[in-house]
């Protein structure tokens, strides 16, 4: 039995309206395969990357504690964007060329990972402020409309509590330490802030996918709501910590019962996007050796296996 | 040569007493670095106390458009439900 064109796409609008998920071989739109692995890749993308600005401090960790947990989070990062290329390929993606893509500088990664990490302050606020960002995006995607997605983010949201946590911790340690140390928080703090506000991306008056993600319930909040969310949880956070958000028009607002905040600067966002932030040209080189280094082990690995299979065959 | 690693999928029992559930999939050049990639993918924190792994091209699996006629007898025998039966409520432990 063959279903019909317009059977396949009301089975499919109906799936979403019902709030079931949408699994691997069911017809889907191709618009909403390619906006998922668009998705998909990119997020993974962003796992791989992220691994950079963090792994830069795992040989200087000042102690044995703190390498342990920083390898095991960068560790977790390269096992999120694993289960993600995982999820891409059930879309029929191929892994290898997502790779291929991102070191060619023809998919995007999040412009958060773009900027350096000049002082081990860094691992703690990205821990907090970027971690802390990501888990705002992610924990309504793990009921995102496709399955294997929504199961991904299921499994990297409950690793990232530890992530932030970590973070939160080794900066509530350096506060209660020297002057020299709570200056290198502050300082690490004033350079995160706006780049972590960036991640929920542009405004909604300007987000091109936004509408079409809702309507399909692949994203489940707008980009300004999320990054409102995510403003609201942090102040107190830095409050407890002790640290000051540098942004002059951050109060709160009792009409709107959220805290107001200061304009982003977008045309920095557009610039690190496009290609021109501090590192872009770095992290994509460093994945590409690190990928081409890795070449012989790959064929390695399979003429081993091709041997073994010869021998028992 | 051939150096694309074939996909591999992945199911691992949480505990003693659970079956084991599909978590994902991974690339590996064989079967046994399937299996240790599993384990360093998908349980670094005590998720599981066995592994499962099959190559993603051995698996068959019924066809999503055909799934109304091939589920289709398990729907029209209502008699398989322990609701079919009416039992007068004052007979005991059933
Ligand atoms: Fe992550
Ligand atoms: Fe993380």
């Amino acid at each position: 039995m063959t279903a019909t064109m317009p059977d396949l796409e009301q089975q499919f609008e109906q799936t979403i309206e019902r709030d079931q998920r949408i699994e691997p071989r069911d017809w889907v739109p191709e618009a909403y395969r390619t906006t998922m692995i668009r998705m998909i890749a990119q997020h993974a993308h962003s796992e791989i990357i992220g691994m950079q600005p963090e792994g830069n401090w795992i040989t200087r960790a000042p102690s044995l504690r703190r390498k342990a947990i920083l390898l095991a989070k960068v560790q977790d990062e390269a096992g999120h964007g694993l289960y993600l290329y995982s999820a891409a390929e059930t879309l029929g993606a191929d892994r290898g060329e997502l790779t291929a893509k991102l070191i060619a500088g023809k998919q995007k990664y999040s412009s958060i990972f773009n900027y350096p990490t000049l002082t081990f302050a860094d691992v703690g606020v990205i821990g907090w402020l970027v971690d802390g960002a990501a888990i705002c995006n992610q924990v309504p995607l793990c009921r995102s409309s496709y399955g294997p997605y929504a199961r991904a983010m299921i499994r990297i949201c409950k690793e990232e509590s530890f992530h932030q946590r970590q973070g939160y911790e080794l900066l509530m340690t350096m506060m209660r330490g020297t002057e020299e140390q709570r200056r290198m928080v502050q300082d690490a703090t004033n350079r995160w802030w706006w780049p972590s506000l960036m991640m929920f991306g542009p405004p909604d008056a300007d987000s091109s996918h936004t509408a079409q993600s809702m309507a399909w319930k692949v994203k489940r909040h707008t980009n300004d709501e999320l990054r409102q969310r995510f403003v609201d949880m942090t102040v107190p956070q830095a409050e407890a910590l002790g640290v000051t958000l540098p942004d002059p028009h951050l109060r709160w607002n009792a009409e709107r019962e959220h805290y107001d905040f200061g304009d982003i600067d977008w045309s920095e966002f557009k610039q690190v996007v496009s290609g021109n932030g501090p590192c872009n040209a770095q992290r994509i080189a460093h994945r590409r050796k690190a990928h081409e280094d890795g070449a012989w082990v790959r064929e390695a690995a399979a003429a081993h296996a091709a041997k073994l299979r010869e021998r028992t065959a | 040569m051939r150096s694309d690693w074939p996909l591999y999928e992945v199911f691992v029992r949480g505990k003693r007493g659970l079956n084991h559930v599909h978590v994902g999939s991974l690339h590996a050049a064989d079967d046994e670095m399937a299996l240790h990639h599993a384990r360093d993918l998908y349980t670094r924190r005590n998720e599981g106390v066995s592994i499962w792994v099959v190559k993603a091209a051995d698996i068959t699996a019924s066809s999503p458009d055909e799934k109304d006629p091939f589920f289709a007898p398990s729907a029209d025998k209502v008699y398989r439900h322990p609701t079919f039966y009416d039992i007068p409520d004052d007979v005991p432990h059933m």
